[in-house]
Formats: structure tokens, sequence, C-alpha cells
């Protein structure tokens, strides 16, 4: 690896100073398992690596505030999967941590960082994308909240300006009797990359909420507020209308190596209505 | 170090770390950019953790730090500063192989052996967190540390062996 200088900043305004200093190029690092892969191949070059887990600010966390819970900075995948608030508020969030990578990587790996490398296979990016998960973003400017699908722009791009850090991730509660799911589709068991990535939303008034990634530049999320998705009385040919229209906007990539577009698009189908019908047995309106 | 290195402005391309090593207090002068993985075998001389694919998928890396196990290729050693790290050669005592250890060997487990300390590191961890884990928890706690003799079947067999004998 090529060398670099390591900074271990005690307070947020010391991060901003490291991150936004001129003529220098300083990464943030969390949990290091997508940093650390792409320092060492070469195609990020670090002077700086700003090691933020020292941050009481970004302290790993998973608490209730109000009408949303929130999910520190530095909240790794594991910690993610196994809370009990997750589970109950967010079932498909910890079915999204836990599969990815493995256990090693989840006990390194953060939400933020999943959420800011802007990968569109991203696990956890869809379901956050189906609850209207926020990100708090702070730098020398001030902080400010943006919706996830304000953030991602394509395929390791988001709105996030130079010198910023998400610090926290807000995801509203949502109403009580909603069911969720994440289901993804990979080429084998054990931990592998998804060829795609599907979450779904039903709330007890039956508004559907779908995302979905890895078939495109960005994961995106479409809603359904007309209840016709999670009317189990709604036609067959209705209901597949309205799943077509929000699973239109699907473009997989032709030279992706894991797996065809023709392959990913007939997934992509299959998995939207499997995840339909999960999230909708897990509502309470069943 | 590089000249580039050592001319960043306030940085600290060199620092000494505190952290324990299989119960022992070390205090170690490392480079930013060496990771804990080369630390532990390079400056420690601790070899049973291997260097293989360096992208976090086949965990023959695989150490236990502060109680949870890590690919110690993607973690730079000064990120441990003040951790307590568990190594394969942490696991025996005087010579006496821990249980888990023994059923690897009682079952075949081990073939040509590149895989085994990251393999014992994380069915260590999982017995410590879970002690009787199903057969799908066990498959799925090995999931990060690839066999290439394929020897999955006896090293899940030695896991639940051990578990089943209640011992970790």
């Amino acid at each position: 690896m090529r060398s670099f200088s390591y900074e271990c900043p005690s307070t947020l305004k010391e991060a901003f100073r490291l991150l936004s200093a001129p003529d220098e190029a300083a990464r943030p690092l969390a949990g290091g398992t997508d940093l650390i892969i792409r320092l060492r191949d070469g195609s990020i070059r670090a002077d700086t690596v700003v090691d933020v887990k020292r941050i009481p600010d970004l302290r790993p966390r998973i608490e209730v505030e109000g009408e949303h819970m929130t999910i520190g900075a530095t909240t790794v995948m594991t910690d993610v999967a196994a809370s009990d608030l997750v589970r109950h508020h967010f079932l498909a969030l910890a079915e999204a941590a836990l599969v990815v990578g493995s256990v090693q990587i989840r006990n390194r790996a953060t939400l933020a960082g999943n959420v800011c490398n802007a990968s569109p296979a991203a696990d956890t990016a869809t379901s956050l994308l189906a609850f209207g998960a926020v990100v708090v973003l702070a730098g020398n400017d001030g902080t400010r909240r943006l919706s996830l699908d304000d953030f991602f722009v394509r395929s390791g791009m988001t709105t996030m300006r130079p010198g910023e850090l998400l610090t926290s991730i807000e995801i509203p509660l949502p109403r009580s009797g909603t069911g969720s799911v994440h289901l993804r589709r990979t080429r084998r068991r054990g931990h592998d990359l998804a060829a795609v990535t599907m979450s779904c939303v039903i709330d007890g008034d039956g508004a559907t909420r779908l995302a979905y990634g890895s078939v495109g530049p960005r994961p995106v999320v479409f809603a359904d507020d007309s209840g016709t998705l999670a009317d189990p009385t709604a036609s067959d040919e209705d209901r597949s209308a309205v799943l077509s229209g929000m699973l239109a906007a699907a473009s997989p990539s032709p030279t992706s190596m894991r797996a065809a577009p023709d392959y990913r698009l007939a997934m992509l189908n299959l998995l939207g209505r499997r995840a339909v019908t999960i999230a909708l047995e897990r509502t309470s309106r069943t | 170090m590089t000249d580039h290195a050592s001319s960043v402005s306030g940085g600290t391309s060199r620092r000494t770390i505190s952290l324990t090593v299989n119960g022992r207090a070390r205090s170690l002068d490392v480079a930013a950019h060496h990771t804990l993985l080369e630390v532990v075998r390079d400056d420690l001389g601790l070899t049973g953790a291997k260097e293989c694919c360096l992208v976090g998928e086949c965990g023959a890396c695989t150490l236990i730090v502060d109680g949870r196990t890590v690919d110690s290729c993607l973690m730079l050693a000064m990120e441990a500063d003040g951790a307590e790290v568990t190594t394969i050669e942490g696991l025996a005592t005087d010579g006496h192989l821990t249980p888990l250890q023994k059923a690897f060997l009682d079952h075949g487990g081990v073939q040509c052996g590149y895989c085994i300390p990251g393999q014992v590191l994380s069915a260590h961890a999982l017995l410590s967190n879970h002690p009787h884990p199903s057969v799908a928890e066990i498959e799925e706690g090995i999931a990060g540390n690839l066999c290439r003799c394929g020897c999955y079947r006896q090293i899940v067999d030695a896991i639940a062996a051990t578990a089943g004998a209640g011992e970790g």
C-alpha cells in the first residue's frame, strides 16, 4: 500500500479541518472494508486518512429520538442486524445488514459507509430508501438533512460536499402495522455481491414503497399510494401493471460480470412479486 | 516510510500504538499504511494469520479484535491502538490445544492448513457468542472463511461436535 498519514481526531471540527485541508487528498475512514481495498489497489489515493471512529458525535448508537430512529455514523452492520429496535421497526434493514459480506466484514463495515460508498448494489441502500431514511451531513458550513433519495447520484457519486461527513442516519418510525422485507439475488450462498437487491415496505393502509438496486447506476425507490399493489382483492392484471410501472426504471449494465441484463430483469420482477407478498404477510392487515 | 509521507504537513506517518496481543501488553512503532495483519506477522512474528486475497473475501487473515472477528488485511494497525487482539497462537495454552482445535484434527478438517487459523478463530468467536449453533448458523459463521481444499463438511462437523460437547 502506498504510504499516507493517519489522523484520529476527537472532534468533528478537527475532522472537518483535516478533510478540507487544501492541497491534500484526505479520506475519512470508518470501517475500512471498502477504503483499505481501494487504497491498496490504487483506485483511491490519499495523503491523509482521517479515522472518524473516536469522534463522540459519530459514536455507534441506535436510538429512538421522537418520531425517528437515529443510527450513528460508526455503527457497524453486526449491531444493526442484531438490534431489537431495528428488528422491531425496520425488519428489512436488519435483514439487509445481515447479508452484507461475511461476519468479519459486518463486524467492521458501517451502515453509513455502505451509504456513502454509493454502490448500486449496496444491500442496505434499498431498505433505507424504502423506509424514507434521511442522512445528516455536517461540515464547516453547518449541518443539513437530505433524503437518501436526494443523496444518491450514481455509482460512487453522492451529493455530499467536499469536507462534509455523514454524522448519522435518521429513519422515520413507521406507522404501527407496517410490514417490510429485504430480498436479494446472488450467484451463490455465503458472501457475494447482489445481482438484484429489493426492499418492500407496506404500511397499515396498504401504501407500498418498493426500492431496488444493482439494476442501474443507483438504487431507486417508487411508491404506490393507490393501495392496489397491497390489495389482495385487486385483480392480478391491475397489480401486475402497478408493479411493472414501479420496476420500469431498471436498466442493468450489459457489461457487468455478475449477471446478464435479461436475467437481472427477470429476477427483479420475481423478487418484486415475492417482496410484496412477504411484506404484506408481515403487515398487521392480514 | 517514503519521503512523500514524511513530508505531509502535520500528518502522522508513524506512531507508537499500545495493544494487548494474546493477553500480553505490547507497544509497537507502526507505519500508518501498515495493516494489523502486517504488524502481527512481520513485527510480532505471529505468522498463523495468513495474507491471501487482500480484499476481505477469504478470511485467511482473520483475527479477533475486542471480541469480534475481523479481516486484519482491511484494518490499519493504528486502528488497533488500545485493542485486545487474539491470534491463533493465543488459543492453545502450554501446548494443549483447545477442544475446538482438537476437534478440527479429529474430524480431518485440516488439509493444507492455510485457511485453518482463520477458520478456527471464526469458529471460536461463533461459539463464544453462540454456544449451541445450528448447522446453518455454523455455515453462516464461517461463510467469510474460504477453504480451497474443500474441507467444509469436516470443518462444520468439527465445530458442531465441539458445540455438542458443550465446550468452546
